[in-house]
């Protein structure tokens, strides 16, 4: 009951989003038809204006825009003539997506157990270093992690390729670029959460009654050291999947991500909007997934 | 008691072993589902005879609508005009058209097509495709951007801003089925260079009134020229094979080329580096860091391109409504010093603005290096030692990769020279591109950086753009006199006479009025191993038409003298 309520309140926001992504790319400085070149007479950008619609009332394009959503069309692309953003969407999304759950899994694989490792070792070398390589990955940005992974594996050692989006080797360093970062945090997160855990009554309780040391780790404080990790990973992966303009511009991978910054630069109207909206719904789609599994993992969560 | 709790006890563990395990297997399936996704989606290609690094992501193949060097590239292998460009100098030479008569008082064409056009899907090429690509061109409802192109039809203004309806007005037609006969509002000296560009070629009446604004996306697409379009992922690449119903096909040099749009030069000179690109052809993909190492080597080639950097100024605003003060501090920039210590790739200092080079003209000698004479001038407009000046702006654009860094640089050296000559003010104000572009529609600005990058090859694509009503003249200038030499330079038939013409209005541009002030002609850079490509000339438009240009393996050349 309590999703289902959920789910009925995410279209006002979803319209809400729309129309304020709408007004807002509408009201900065500057159309998509501008160029350094002026067009040849003022009724050639008339002719544009018309074609697509720039020229009614802006409430008016909003509703031209709402039916053609409902429609499943997301309108076409102002500066990629001959792609509509169900195009752009069909064909940049899925690379993102793949790009993103590989970074997704790469961040749980490396962050989960480097967090569990780290608590476990709490206050030996171990710990300090294993902390040290999570704040490392969640300090350095990927502008500067991704041309540093090309010119070790792939100038210097020549182990992998330097960019590029055709064979699964290619996917290893963006992979690698786009989740360092969700990997640290992750790390971080769920140490922090298994401290916390090692130190709630229940622990000491059963403690207490004499479970070893790794019995209470792996099953009783894991299920609630991970709670915090769960309710990152939702934005995380909502995040990971929309795909990243920084690292696929540096490995030129034909993901979604380039086209949401370049469609803000370019005032390209409809892939910006279509965009945040994608956008919009899978945050909303993931957050329900961690709610959900909240319930799953946490007897004392409850939603009414 | 005892008893009891350790059998309730039991199967809680059981249960939540078998909880641990269902994580476990959830995370399994769910790696290798991802896995499997990523080979899935990953695709693989039978490798191509050339790779080239194109530059941006083409905005459209649709000849009619580009406007940018990267889609051009592609387009000039998949659609033909009626003539093509010389792979050498990008001169026109006979492309559908083997051959036309051009009337004495200049103003009326007449193209013989060739007898052997093939569309690549079959079906001949006739002179009616030609027309109708040209009105589809000029049609109010295609809404393109260069419609401007072809104003130079009897008619054809009109018919694009809607006053004209009926498309035979328009001064092109189909006397047969291969013969066009068009006219011209005026004797057009370089209209054979416009039925070179791509608004004005064949492209296929069937696949568009079927598929619409999509039908660049029709498989089979339908072309007039040496290659086909395999296909074109966004972003990804895009894939041509050799056309073999080309006219010309027997000349067709590589059977396969990819083009991949790279947005950043360092991934571009990686790629190269490490073999996996033949040819990379876009200046912005050389690192602006490296460019005076790279073009130290073999393979890196610099060449004259038809293009000036120049300063507007907004001559609606005090002080620079006085040609003097615009005069004085055109001559208080060291331009040497900017291309020697800023660009860096051996770019000309310019005075004027019409690159060297350009076809059917000369250009004149404007204001060089004089400080002394730069003080003199702001004196007498009312401004000694610079007393009195007002504070004012120097706006520049964000650019992407390194252009943004020389544009702000140059910036800054201006501000300096500026400063120290002239004992002037500046402020700097850098603008996100479409910003910039409204500032400059606007006349939101005092003075502001500007590019230009000849359409075609002739003084009037330069000078043009400063008669009062163009709408890139974007200074506030405006000038009977001026415009009058620029009309009657494009009545004249007589080229000399012409030449002399738009020297006189380039004079007045670069020396007397100073509207704007030229900095540095551009280069292009491209690069590839000479040895093992052929068939890329360096010319002054950077154009090279790909149906030209092979690989030669060492194998084939050692074959060659046998």
């Amino acid at each position: 009951m309590y999703f289902i309520r959920r789910l009925i309140f995410a279209i006002p926001l979803l319209l809400v989003i729309s129309a304020l992504a709408f007004w807002l790319v509408h009201i900065a400085p500057g159309g998509p038809f501008d160029r350094e070149r002026a067009p040849a007479s003022p009724e050639i950008e008339r002719n544009l204006e018309a074609k697509y619609h720039l020229n009614e009332p802006i409430w008016k394009q909003y509703l031209r825009y709402l039916d053609g959503l409902v429609h499943g069309d997301f309108g076409p692309s102002l500066k990629y003539r001959n792609h509509t953003v169900n195009d752009i969407i069909a064909q940049g999304l899925p690379v993102s997506m793949t790009l993103g759950s590989l970074a997704f899994c790469f961040a749980l694989g490396i962050g989960l157990p480097l967090g569990f490792f780290t608590a476990a070792r709490r206050g030996r070398w171990e710990d300090y270093t294993g902390s040290f390589l999570a704040t490392l990955a969640v300090c350095v940005p990927g502008f500067v992690l991704a041309p540093f992974l090309i010119v070790v594996f792939a100038i210097k050692l020549k182990w992998l390729p330097v960019a590029l989006w055709e064979s699964p080797a290619q996917a290893i360093l963006p992979m690698i670029a786009l989740g360092a970062y969700s990997a640290g945090k992750v790390a971080r997160l769920f140490r922090e959460g298994m401290l916390n855990a090692m130190q709630s009554e229940f622990i000491t309780a059963a403690r207490a009654k004499g479970l070893g040391e790794n019995r209470l780790l792996f099953k009783h404080a894991v299920r609630i050291a991970v709670l915090p990790v769960v309710s990152y990973s939702g934005p995380m992966l909502a995040d990971l999947l929309t795909g990243s303009f920084i690292i696929e511009n540096i490995f030129q991978i034909p993901g979604i991500g380039v086209f949401l910054i370049n469609g803000a630069l370019n005032r390209d109207y409809t892939v910006v909007v279509g965009l945040a909206l994608l956008y919009a719904v899978l945050l909303i789609a993931l957050n329900l997934v961690v709610d959900f599994a909240y319930t799953w993992l946490d007897p004392r969560v409850k939603y009414e | 008691m005892k008893s009891a709790s350790a059998s309730s006890r039991k199967p809680e563990v059981r249960s939540q072993r078998a909880r641990v395990l269902r994580w476990k297997a959830i995370f399994c399936v769910l790696t290798s589902g991802f896995c499997l996704l990523a080979s899935g989606c990953i695709r693989s290609d039978p490798p191509a005879d050339l790779t080239i690094l194109n530059g941006a992501e083409p905005e459209t193949l649709d000849p009619a609508l580009l406007t940018g060097q990267p889609e051009f590239r592609v387009v000039i292998g998949l659609f033909e005009g009626l003539m093509q460009l010389d792979p050498n100098t990008a001169r026109p030479i006979p492309g559908l058209a083997g051959s036309f008569e051009i009337s004495p008082d200049g103003r009326v064409y007449t193209f013989h097509l060739r007898t052997n056009l093939v569309w690549s899907t079959g079906g001949p090429i006739t002179a009616d495709d030609v027309v109708y690509s040209w009105i589809r061109a000029l049609n109010p409802a295609t809404a393109s951007d260069y419609a401007g192109q072809l104003f130079y039809l009897k008619n054809g203004e009109d018919f694009n801003a809607g006053k004209i309806k009926d498309p035979l007005l328009v001064g092109v037609h189909a006397p047969d089925k291969f013969t066009v006969r068009v006219e011209l509002n005026r004797p057009t000296p370089f209209f054979l260079d416009i039925c070179a560009l791509p608004i004005t070629y064949a492209v296929p009446r069937q696949t568009i009134e079927k598929y619409g604004d999509r039908w660049i996306m029709a498989r089979p697409l339908p072309s007039s020229g040496p290659y086909e379009l395999v296909y074109w992922r966004l972003n990804d690449k895009i894939r041509l094979k050799k056309n073999p119903r080309y006219w010309d096909a027997a000349h067709t040099q590589s059977d396969i080329i990819d083009l991949l749009p790279v947005g950043s030069p360092s991934a571009a000179l990686n790629l190269y580096m490490n073999g996996q690109a033949d040819i990379v052809w876009d200046k912005e993909l050389v690192p602006t860091e490296l460019v005076d190492l790279l073009l130290k080597r073999p393979d890196f080639h610099q060449f004259n391109y038809l293009a000036t950097y120049f300063i507007r100024f907004n001559v609606t605003q005090k002080p620079f409504d006085d040609p003097r003060v615009r005069q004085a501090l055109a001559l208080a920039i060291d331009k040497e010093r900017i291309v020697r210590k800023i660009t860096r790739a051996g770019e000309q200092p310019a005075s004027h603005l019409v690159p060297e080079g350009t076809a059917n003209y000369l250009p004149v000698q404007g204001l060089g290096y004089d400080p002394a004479r730069a003080r003199k001038l702001l004196a007498e407009a009312g401004y000694p030692d610079g007393k009195g000046f007002p504070q004012f702006e120097y706006t520049f654009n964000a650019a992407a990769g390194g252009a943004a860094e020389i544009h702000q640089n140059i910036a800054i050296e201006l501000q300096q020279m500026w400063r120290d000559q002239l004992g002037i003010h500046m402020d700097l104000r850098q603008l996100e591109w479409k910003v910039y572009l409204s500032a400059m529609d606007h006349l939101d600005y005092n003075l502001a950086r500007s590019s230009w990058i000849g359409d075609y090859n002739d003084p009037q694509t330069f000078l043009g753009m400063f008669t009062s009503n163009d709408g890139n003249n974007r200074t506030g200038w405006k000038s009977a006199a001026y415009d009058t030499l620029i009309t009657g330079a494009n009545e004249q038939t007589d080229l000399k006479k012409r030449e002399q013409i738009f020297q006189s209005a380039e004079t007045m541009l670069v020396s007397n009025q100073v509207p704007i002030v030229p900095l540095f002609f551009y280069v292009g850079i491209n690069y590839f191993d000479t040895n093992k490509i052929q068939g890329i000339y360096e010319n002054i438009l950077d154009d090279h038409p790909l149906q030209c240009i092979r690989k030669v393996s060492p194998k084939s050349t050692a074959q060659g003298p046998n």
